[in-house]
Parts: structure tokens; C-alpha cells; sequence
């Protein structure tokens, strides 16, 4: 284990995705947000990306020098919260 | 970008970079990929991760017996070993004598192209995944050597390589236009910018259609909406193959590699643009789901997404020469299954343009059989 204080720093708690992994990938020219987001899965864990997303498009801002309100933020798609699978066959029983 | 290129290919999703991929490795140097978006954001970034070879005609068995041998290797290959296709199998659960039959038959088939599949028993069913309902299950079609893959580790990988290799990828870049002079292929006419180019290669997908049209080419291709849906995780291997159940709504799901469940059922809308995710769709998969593995109406959906299919009559993709146009390529239309037979389809292309023939059975995708009307048999379609 490298002693990067980077690698133990974790931006997306859902996925486990380090401070490290995503400023190699911005490193590498990746700074699209979805880009990142495919490759890692940051902010596809159960939160969605509540806690994560802000947080990467600090890192890109701080890194690219873009202004945070110019970085795209991934669209929220739905279900918006988490649903149960029996929470839906439960509407379809009542037909 | 350059404004001159050998290749120019529009596309930047599996199928365009594959190609560019066996391109480069045939020592074509001049190769530039133009993506409206960024690589992956067409369909592939929005599929179902399966790969099988359980079909039930020679020439798509043959070339996902190709593309399995491919996807086996291309990791070690381009030297970024993450991506690696996992051989957890394809299991389609049958319910009714006919559909035995016929699976039977596909196998026998399957077998005689060396793909190792067979008819299992509900019990070897369950074996396989313990928690399938096999109340009314009375026979399986199971192949070990099926399997997935990861779509985002495929295009990094590949976009990884291809840089270093030379190609030129432009992102955000659309191609407008295809320029023809004289009947042949003169360049692309870009957002950015003209470019010439000796040969054109239409990788463009659901989208194929609109550059299509501007030549007067008519090829029946048209963009369908399917869903597709993730569950948080759960243990991994508790559903390791594809599970696939026709009964149910066409349902396939399986378990990605960080444990979430993955799939979508066969409910499709179109021809559309629109992609929005819809409430019915979550339901259904819901209550298929949740009847083909019960213990999954406890699981929590957490993504649902929309994306298109492709599709032609027959549900096979159109991949050849423009006849029209001398340097027209086209490989497009894959119905649902383009991201499996990427590697097949890229290394046919790449022969078919550097060497004018390849070994894969590409007539079987002819573009023109449509318009002289010869349909093939309707490949087996997911979702
Ligand atoms: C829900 C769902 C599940 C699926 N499941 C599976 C599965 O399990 N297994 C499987 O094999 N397949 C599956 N598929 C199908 C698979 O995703 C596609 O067949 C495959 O990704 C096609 O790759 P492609 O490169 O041809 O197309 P795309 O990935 O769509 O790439 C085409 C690219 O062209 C770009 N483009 C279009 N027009 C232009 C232009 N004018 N200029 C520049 N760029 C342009 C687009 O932005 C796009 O990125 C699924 C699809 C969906 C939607
Ligand atoms: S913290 Fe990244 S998805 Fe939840």
C-alpha cells in the first residue's frame, strides 16, 4: 500500500471510490462528471450521489480551474428515491 | 483535428472504437472517430452487460462464438486486465413443451458449432441459482461459456489503447453531413469542421438513419426505447448467470460485479427519440422479477434508465459496403445485441475494408436483403 493520503481519503462512500482514483482520472484529461461517473460508479451507489457528486465537481473545479457552476451534474433519473420491488407488485395485486 | 484522414468513423460507442481498434492493429494509421457526445453515451453505456452465443441460426452462433474467443482475451491484449469477460453462463428458463422444442433444437444446433450448451433439469436450474422459483420451471437452456462484460471498463480500455495507438477521438464533435463526389465518399462535414476522408465508416447506431437518408441510402433501421434497471447490492454470486424467462414478460437479469442486480423485461416503445424511463416499465420488472427469484421483491430498485435499440425487421444488425457509394461502410442496427458482437463484427469490418472479404459470415447482415426481401429468421432478441 502506497502511502498517498489520497487513497484513503473516500469521496463516494456508496461505491468506495477514493479522493486518488478520481483525481488520476481528471489527470488523464477525463473531466467530464458523467465520464467519471461511468468509469467509477461514484453516485450510483444507494444515495445516488447526494454525498458524492458535490464533492467530485469540487475536485474537477479545483483541478481544471472551471467555475463549479459550469461543471454538468449528472441528471437524476427515476426512481428518484430508492423503491422496493414489493412496494410496486403490491399497487399491481389491487387491480 | 486533422482535416485529412485515411478513416474517418462516426461513432464512438462499442462498435465504432472496436473497429477503429482492429483497424490500427492492420496498421492503418490515419484513423479519426467523430462522437457527438462523449464514448459510450449512445447505447452502450446503457446495456445489459450480456454476451452469449445461444442463438438459434449458424451465422449469429458463429460470429459470438468469434466475439466469445475475443472477449476472452482483449483485456490481457490491450494490456488493462480490469476488463475481463466473466463466463457465468446464460440460463433460459422454459415452461412449456414448446418452447423446449424449440430450444432443443437451438442447442443441437449451438453444439454443432462447438458451443458447449445443453437442456438441464429445474433442479440443476436451481443449483445454479438457489433462490429461482421452479414451481412451473420444467427445463432449462444453460451454456457455461455465455457470459458479461463491464461496458464502461470496455470503452476505457479501448479509448485508452487506440490513444496511444494514434487514433484520433473527437468528442462533442458531430458529423452533419457525408460528403460524395463522383459517386464515391469525399469527407465529413463536422460541427468543428470539413474532413476529408478516403473511407467512411457509419458506426452511428439508432442514429444511422439520419446520415443515411441525406445519401438517399434507405435502410430500414429505427431507434426503439428499452429500460434497463439496477437494484442496490446484494451478496455477490447469488445470481451469477443471466437468467432469462420469456414467460415472464421476457425478462433477463443477472448480478453485476459489485452485486447489484441487473436487467430489464421486453416492454419497448417506438419508433421514438424520447427516452425517458417510465413508471410501467418499474413495475412490470418488479412483478416479473419478482416471480422468476421471489426473495427479490425484498430488493430495492435504486437506477432505472432508458436507451435505444436499434432496430431492423428481422432484428439483425445491417454491417457492409454501401453499393451506392464507393467507401460507405456501414455497421449498424444491432436490435438489442451490438455490444456482444462488437469484437465479431469489428474484426470482419476491418478485413472486409482492408482486405475486401472477411471469413466471418458477414453476407448474413447484408444491408440489401431488405430491400429484395429476404428477411432472416428473427434473431432471439433480450428486452
Ligand atoms: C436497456 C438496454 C439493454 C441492452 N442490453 C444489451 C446486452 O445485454 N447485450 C448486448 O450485446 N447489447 C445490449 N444492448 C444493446 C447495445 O447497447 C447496443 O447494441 C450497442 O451498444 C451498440 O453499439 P454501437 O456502438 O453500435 O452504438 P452506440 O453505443 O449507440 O454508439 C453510437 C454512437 O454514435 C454517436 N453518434 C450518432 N450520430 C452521430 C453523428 N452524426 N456524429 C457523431 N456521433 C454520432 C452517438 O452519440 C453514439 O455514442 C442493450 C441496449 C439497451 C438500451
Ligand atoms: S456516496 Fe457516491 S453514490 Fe452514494
Amino acid at each position: 500500500m502506497s502511502d498517498d493520503p489520497r487513497e484513503r481519503i473516500i469521496i463516494c462512500r456508496c461505491n468506495e471510490v477514493t479522493q486518488k482514483q478520481i483525481e488520476d482520472l481528471i489527470d488523464q484529461g477525463i473531466t467530464d462528471i458523467e465520464m467519471i461517473k461511468r468509469i467509477t460508479h461514484i453516485g450510483m451507489g444507494p444515495c445516488q450521489g447526494r454525498t458524492c457528486i458535490p464533492l467530485v465537481a469540487g475536485i474537477i473545479a479545483r483541478k481544471t480551474g472551471k467555475k463549479i457552476e459550469d461543471i454538468k451534474i449528472p441528471a437524476t433519473r427515476v426512481p428518484v428515491r430508492p423503491v422496493q420491488m414489493g412496494v410496486l407488485v403490491g399497487d399491481e395485486d389491487e387491480e | 483535428m486533422k482535416n485529412k484522414v485515411d478513416i474517418a468513423i462516426i461513432g464512438g460507442g462499442i462498435i465504432g472504437l472496436y473497429t477503429a481498434y482492429e483497424l490500427a492493429k492492420r496498421g492503418v494509421e490515419n484513423i479519426a472517430i467523430y462522437e457527438k457526445k462523449y464514448t459510450g453515451s449512445g447505447s452502450t453505456f446503457r446495456c445489459g452487460t450480456g454476451i452469449r452465443q445461444q442463438f438459434g441460426d449458424g451465422a449469429n452462433i458463429k460470429m459470438m462464438k468469434r466475439s466469445v474467443e475475443k472477449w476472452s482475451n482483449i483485456g490481457e491484449e490491450i494490456n488493462f486486465p480490469q476488463l475481463k469477460m466473466e463466463k457465468t453462463g446464460y440460463l433460459f428458463l422454459l415452461y412449456s413443451e414448446e418452447e423446449v422444442d424449440r430450444y432443443k433444437k437451438n442447442v443441437a444446433l449451438q453444439n454443432s458449432h462447438g458451443v458447449p450448451s445443453r437442456i438441464i433439469t429445474p433442479e440443476e436450474a436451481r443449483e445454479i441459482v438457489s433462490g429461482l422459483d421452479i414451481s412451473e420451471v420444467i427445463a432449462a437452456s444453460w451454456n457455461p461459456t455465455d457470459g458479461k462484460a463491464d461496458p464502461f471498463l470496455a470503452v476505457h480500455g479501448l479509448v485508452r489503447v487506440l490513444k496511444k495507438m494514434g487514433v484520433e477521438i473527437n468528442e462533442y464533435t458531430e458529423v452533419k453531413e457525408i460528403k460524395v463526389k463522383d459517386g464515391a465518399v469525399e469527407g465529413v462535414k463536422t460541427d468543428k469542421g470539413k474532413v476529408k476522408a478516403d473511407i467512411v465508416l457509419n458506426a452511428a447506431n439508432a442514429w444511422a438513419k439520419i446520415l443515411n437518408e441525406k445519401l438517399g441510402v434507405k435502410i430500414p433501421i429505427e431507434p426503439y426505447k428499452h429500460q434497463g434497471i439496477v437494484t442496490e447490492p446484494l451478496k455477490i454470486g447469488e445470481i451469477k448467470p443471466m437468467v432469462v424467462s420469456f414467460r415472464h414478460g421476457g425478462a433477463y437479469l443477472t448480478q453485476e460485479s459489485n452485486g447489484g442486480v441487473i436487467g430489464g423485461i421486453a416492454l419497448k416503445y417506438g419508433p421514438t427519440w424520447d427516452i425517458t424511463p417510465t413508471y410501467d416499465f418499474m413495475r412490470e420488472v418488479a412483478k416479473n422479477f419478482s416471480r422468476i427469484i421471489p426473495a427479490l421483491k425484498y430488493i430495492t430498485i435504486i437506477r432505472q434508465w432508458g436507451g435505444y435499440y436499434a432496430e431492423t425487421p428481422d432484428h439483425n444488425a445491417a454491417i457492409g459496403k454501401i453499393e451506392e457509394i464507393e467507401g460507405y461502410y456501414l455497421a449498424a442496427g444491432f436490435s438489442g445485441h451490438g455490444f456482444m458482437l462488437a469484437p465479431a463484427v469489428a474484426e470482419g469490418m476491418a478485413d472486409l475494408i482492408t482486405k475486401g472479404s472477411s471469413t466471418l459470415p458477414l453476407e448474413f447482415y447484408d444491408p440489401y436483403r431488405f430491400q429484395r426481401g429476404e428477411l432472416r429468421e428473427q434473431a432471439i432478441q433480450m428486452g
